[in-house]
């Protein structure tokens, strides 16, 4: 098991490397001057001259890569001019409410959706499926952030239920916290509940056609039996990977519901760095948004051998 | 719907299954208008009834429509089916629940996926028990361990814990057989139970299957299209063509005496064990010749052992003008990775293939173009090996056109090769998908044909066929070998087929030749003792199945 | 339940079955799916082309004089030559005084047109990289560590990184979009061509010695025309999206350039009072991609049904 471990973290190595790359290549692929571009619009040139020393821009471009990931592997993107503080410490100070929004849309979207894609399945045909067909493929059709305007106006303008916008820390005011959160995570959980609840559909459609099923049902067991124990464990897999890869699609939607609702999470950062073009920050939000989504896929990735005897550690 | 148990201990004169006039009708749109057309047969208990047919016949279709498990799209139009006495077709789901796996069980086609790969082999036989009974754990499995034991599964303590995949196919269809039959249902049906399976295998299930029933008195429906298997088991038969009943009658009688002519027609078609007599070596030039051929398999990855698979291993083998060489074997012998590397479909890692006096084992791609033309080869599965996207004219036509024929020239060929694969000439502007298997077999024969081969591989090209027109493609194989006095190496696992179409016959074991020799001396004086195993494993060896005008 | 033991029928049924294959195109022409997705999708073409003739004005007219106005409301306007007029704004006006049913009818030639060429490229550049890699096994391994480094980074991101970079314009704003999406149709190409490979009709045709560009135009890439069509559906569907995203956050195409993302953006600050601003434009947006989507739902479904299971 350490092994398989092991091996699939030796096997992230070259996505990573090719992440850091593009990362590392962008601000060099910029016209200009990389050390103006970062100190910004209004640097002295004292500070960009600080600024190309800082970064060994004078050195061939693999130094200036050493250079850097050194850096980046401690933990040091680089100062933000814009904000005037070190991006870590802006990364560290955005983090909560991302974190929050995914965590809520995470379970909102996994408890609603493979419940209707299983029944959609077991009822193959019937008007729940293709109801959660249609809101599936309605799910994908509307941007996020229509869906949250459309929400805001219903629940927080019309009916006054729910507040319009804005953050509240966890540890201040848990209501007033998740008070703030529901509306987001809905948002942000339309997307994931389609693409979740279609793959559960599908993959459990192609369950109940295997041998096995057959087999299943030729002994006698209740239809009920037959699709909890024998089909969902063997859909499980399909269904995880997708939960894994939707990760993105969480990621690049808590971007727009940020900023839709107010959140000031890392979403909302990288517009605000994007806008500013402030490119020490931009490059460790990707850096750090592309981490995290390869490390989930990768515990996703172990997590397939508690469901999958097959597969080896 | 009567609700009368019947004893366990069945009438013995009463059957267990009694098929009365069933008819099953094929959804709109199909090439008819029944799967099924009025069928009557009984299965009385501890008689074996083989359901005898080729592809299309129906016979999958009654097999599931007694368990109910038939697909929604088919529907039992009239006609009943008593299961001691109680018309399956008037239950409902839940008595049907109930039946199965009490009074009626079924085994399946295929082994590898009949069983749920993320379930235990003992959990998946306890849930049989759960359902059914009212034991406590403990006394499901003792009873469980005990009927492990009673299929001849080694340490069932360990196959109880054990995932389908860590089992091979033999054990799988074991495990199958011992959740049909833990509850001693009075009717068992094996729909090919053995047809995925290595002849070796086979012997074994088919012995165990009848040791089980014979024992319980169970009533086996019997599902197969081998006649070789029909003799080894079957006490009697039944003979379907296109949904319908031609011949029913004991075993003896049919195979015998048939008297309806497809049957006729159906057992002469089946190749005899035997070896036909054809004469010792003519001295032909050699064609291909094979010096210590070896392909091993090596994947290597990141803090694992590599894994080292020998597919073939210092195989030597001749082959002349106009000879057919067979090499027989089970799956995973190594035959086909022979006929690839020899088609260098795949590249040998160990030594040389002499092709006349040209070497190509190592030969660069851009060197072995040329030579490409020299060997020619057809494959198992007649609707993959034609693009079904471009006419069989202009499949055919590709190979000599690679070569620098006119397109004109290579039509006439194409047309000449046609007739000799005895197909219309004026197809070849028709798409794969127009043709039947067997015609499609023709066309490949055809197209390597208009290569103008030295030799012709044909990698289990008649496996997929059913016997009668497995028949005719055999007998053209054998007539297109004497006209253009061409080397042909035969790859099969079919024992009757090699018996009959091989002069010479190589039989590989894990990836070596075993046993080299003339099929005579092969067939009639086996000398290795997995040569002798799998000849004396050959399911109806014992019976000549006799020709009959039809 | 239902397609349980379905594979009894097809013994019986594969002449019947196999007869089908020549009409599969016009079987998806038939499927009702694609004709109601293709319909709409129609309609918004004929809206596109015929945006000047269907009563708008010129969606990049600013008016101080009719700012924020509600849909259905007169306003009164200058016309070039001094005149005045008057004139019913059906979706309203923006905080600029625009007129907001121009714009939106106008928004639909930028939407279709980059759902379109995001797609077209998409897929031309990934069909090449997909068949290098498919069948150069050296180019194999580099090809394809790049691709899942591209695809380690979620798509939105990767093209709001390539716009700050390039700087915001139409055609930079296309290419943000399809550099996240051409490693998964280098992907679905690959993996077809490494299946049809292992094809023995292909075998049969490299042993009667096809040169390997004939093998690769006559039998292997016609495999790879269904699911690519199926895919560049959805990819034009996601780009609509896309657009609409990256100019709601600001970081899209120009703002004058009357783009439904565009519109949108305008109307995000005053959303409480004036939600048509965002009404509108969402309308529209979201019955374009739906009815992509459902073409390519019914596409696939038709041409392509073994990809039905990977969404």
């Amino acid at each position: 098991m350490l092994d398989f471990i092991a091996r699939r973290l030796v096997a992230i190595i070259p996505v990573l490397t090719v992440v850091a790359i593009f990362v590392f290549l962008m601000l060099r692929l910029t016209p200009g001057d990389p050390a103006a571009i970062i100190a910004g619009d209004n640097a002295t040139s004292d500070q960009i001259d600080e600024i190309r020393r800082a970064l060994g821009l004078d050195e061939p471009i693999w130094t200036q890569f050493i250079i850097w990931i050194g850096n980046v592997l401690q933990g040091n993107f680089g100062e933000s001019f814009f904000f005037k503080k070190t991006v870590a410490e802006l990364i560290a100070q955005r983090v909560e409410p991302t974190l929050a929004l995914a965590v809520c849309t995470l379970i909102i979207a996994v408890v609603t959706a493979v419940p209707l894609g299983v029944l959609a399945a077991y009822r193959h045909g019937s008007l729940l499926d293709r109801f959660v067909m249609g809101f599936s493929v309605l799910g994908f059709s509307v941007p996020v952030f229509v869906i949250g305007y459309v929400l805001i106006y219903i629940f927080a303008i019309e009916l006054g239920w729910l507040p319009v916008q804005g953050y509240i820390r966890i540890g201040v005011n848990f209501w007033g916290f998740l008070e703030r959160m529901v509306l987001p995570s809905v948002t942000l959980a339309v997307i994931y509940v389609a693409l979740i609840a279609r793959i559960t559909r599908a993959s459990v459609l192609e369950v109940l056609n295997e041998d096995y099923i057959r087999t299943a049902r030729a002994k006698g067991l209740t239809n009920r039996v037959v699709l909890m124990r024998h089909a969902l464990r063997n859909a499980a897999v399909p269904i995880l990977t997708v939960i894994g890869i939707g990760i993105a699609l969480l990621i690049s939607g808590a971007v727009v519901t940020e900023s839709v609702y107010g959140l000031p999470g890392l979403g909302r950062l990288t517009v605000e760095a994007v806008l500013s073009r402030d490119f020490p920050t931009i490059q460790a939000v990707i850096l750090l948004f592309s981490v995290v989504y390869v490390l989930i896929n990768l515990v996703i990735d172990i997590s397939y051998t508690l469901f999958d005897p097959r597969i080896r550690y | 719907m009567p609700n009368t148990m019947p004893s366990t201990m069945a009438d013995p004169k009463k059957p267990v299954l009694e098929v009365r006039n069933l008819s099953v009708s094929l959804p709109a749109g199909a090439d008819r208008a029944h799967a099924v057309e009025n069928v009557s047969f009984t299965v009385s208990p501890g008689e074996i009834v083989c359901l005898v047919g080729e592809s299309g016949s129906g016979k999958s279709v009654i097999a599931f429509t007694v368990m109910g498990l038939l697909a929604k799209a088919l529907k039992p139009t009239s006609g009943e089916i008593l299961l001691e006495g109680e018309n399956i077709l008037a239950a409902d789901e839940s008595r049907l629940r109930e039946l199965r796996c009490t009074r009626m069980s079924m085994i399946f086609q295929e082994p590898m996926t009949a069983l749920n790969p993320v379930m235990t082999c003992g959990l998946q036989i306890d849930e049989v028990l759960e359902t059914h009974t009212k034991l406590d754990a403990a006394e499901r499995k003792a009873k469980i361990i005990a009927i492990l034991d009673r299929v001849k599964l080694p340490e069932p303590e360990r196959i109880y814990a054990s995932y389908p995949h860590q089992l091979s196919g033999g054990q799988r269809q074991r495990i199958m057989i011992a959740m049909a039959l833990v509850l001693d249902p009075v009717l068992l049906i094996a729909d090919e139970p053995t047809t995925a399976l290595d002849v070796t295998t086979q012997a074994e299930i088919l012995k165990l299957i009848a040791e089980l029933q014979a024992g319980e008195g169970t009533g086996v429906l019997f599902i197969t299209h081998d006649f070789g298997v029909v003799a080894e088991i079957a006490h009697r038969v039944a003979v379907l063509r296109w949904g319908e009943l031609v011949e029913v009658g004991p075993t003896e009688k049919i195979l015998s005496r048939p008297e309806h002519s497809y049957t006729k027609m159906l057992i002469s078609s089946v190749p005899s064990i035997h070896p036909a007599h054809r004469g010792v070596r003519r001295d032909g030039t050699t064609v291909l010749r094979t010096e210590k051929l070896g392909k091993t398999y090596s994947g290597n990855a990141f803090f694992q052992k590599a894994r080292v698979v020998k597919a073939a291993v210092d195989v030597d083998l001749d082959i002349r003008k106009g000879e057919t060489l067979g090499i027989v074997g089970e799956s995973g012998s190594g035959k086909s990775t022979v006929a690839r590397c020899i088609a260098r479909l795949i590249d040998p890692t160990e030594g040389k293939v002499f092709l006349g006096d040209t070497e190509i084992a190592t030969m660069s791609a851009r060197k072995l173009r040329p030579h490409r033309r020299r060997v020619q080869i057809v494959f198992q599965d007649p609707y993959r090996s034609m693009n079904p996207r471009i006419t069989v004219g202009d499949s055919i036509i590709e190979g000599p056109m690679n070569f620098g024929l006119k397109r004109d020239e290579a039509l006439d060929r194409a047309r000449n090769l046609m007739e000799t694969v005895r197909l219309d000439p004026n197809s070849l502007d028709r798409y794969p998908h127009q043709f039947s298997g067997g015609q499609r077999q023709r066309i490949c024969i055809a197209r390597a044909l208009a290569m103008e081969p030295e030799l012709l591989i044909a990698d289990e090209a008649v496996s997929a066929l059913d016997v009668s027109v497995q028949k005719q493609v055999l007998e053209l194989l054998d007539e297109i070998r004497v006209r253009l006095n061409l080397a042909v190496l035969f790859i099969t696992h079919d024992l009757r087929v090699a018996a009959q179409i091989c002069d010479y016959v190589a039989v590989m074991s894990k990836g070596r030749i075993v046993e080299y020799g003339s099929a005579e001396q092969v067939f009639g004086a086996p000398r290795d003792d997995y040569t002798k195993a799998l000849f004396s494993a050959a399911p109806g060896r014992n019976w000549e199945f006799g020709k009959f005008a039809a | 339940m239902s397609a349980i033991s379905e594979e009894v029928v097809d013994s019986a049924s594969i002449a019947a079955a196999s007869t089908k294959r020549k009409s599969l195109w016009a079987l998806a022409l038939r499927n009702p799916a694609v004709i109601f997705g293709g319909v709409i999708l129609l309609i918004m073409l004929a809206i596109a082309i015929l945006a000047p003739y269907l009563g708008t004005v010129d969606p990049t007219r600013i008016d101080p004089a009719s700012r924020n106005k509600n849909p259905g409301t007169e306003i009164t306007y200058r016309l070039d030559d001094g005149s005045t007029a008057k004139r019913v704004v059906l979706m309203g006006t923006d905080s600029l005084g625009r007129d907001v049913y121009s714009r939106v009818l106008y928004g639909t030639r930028v939407s279709l047109m980059i759902g379109v060429a995001v797609a077209a490229i998409s897929v031309a550049i990934g069909l090449v990289i997909g068949l290098v890699s498919g069948y150069i096994r050296w180019a194999d391994g580099f090809i394809m560590r790049i691709m899942d480094g591209l695809m380690a980074i979620p798509g939105i991101l990767l093209a709001i990184a390539l716009v700050s970079i390039w700087r915001a314009g139409l055609i930079t704003v296309i290419f943000a979009i399809v550099v996240p999406d051409v490693p998964r149709v280098v992907r679905l190409v690959r993996s077809v061509v490494l299946s049809v490979r292992e094809e023995p009709y292909v075998e049969g045709a490299i042993s009667v010695g096809t040169p390997t560009w004939t093998l690769m135009f006559r039998h292997i890439l016609p495999n790879t025309i269904a699911p690519l069509i199926v895919q560049g559906t959805f990819i034009a569907a996601a780009a609509i999206i896309t657009e609409a995203i990256l100019s709601f956050l600001g970081i899209g195409i120009p703002p004058e350039i009357p783009s439904w993302g565009n519109i949108m953006a305008e109307g995000r600050t005053l959303f409480r009072v004036f939600p048509h601003n965002i009404l509108y434009p969402g309308i529209f947006l979201a019955l374009t991609v739906l009815a992509i989507n459902i073409m390519g739902d019914g596409l696939r479904d038709t041409l392509d049904p073994k990809m039905s299971k990977k969404v």
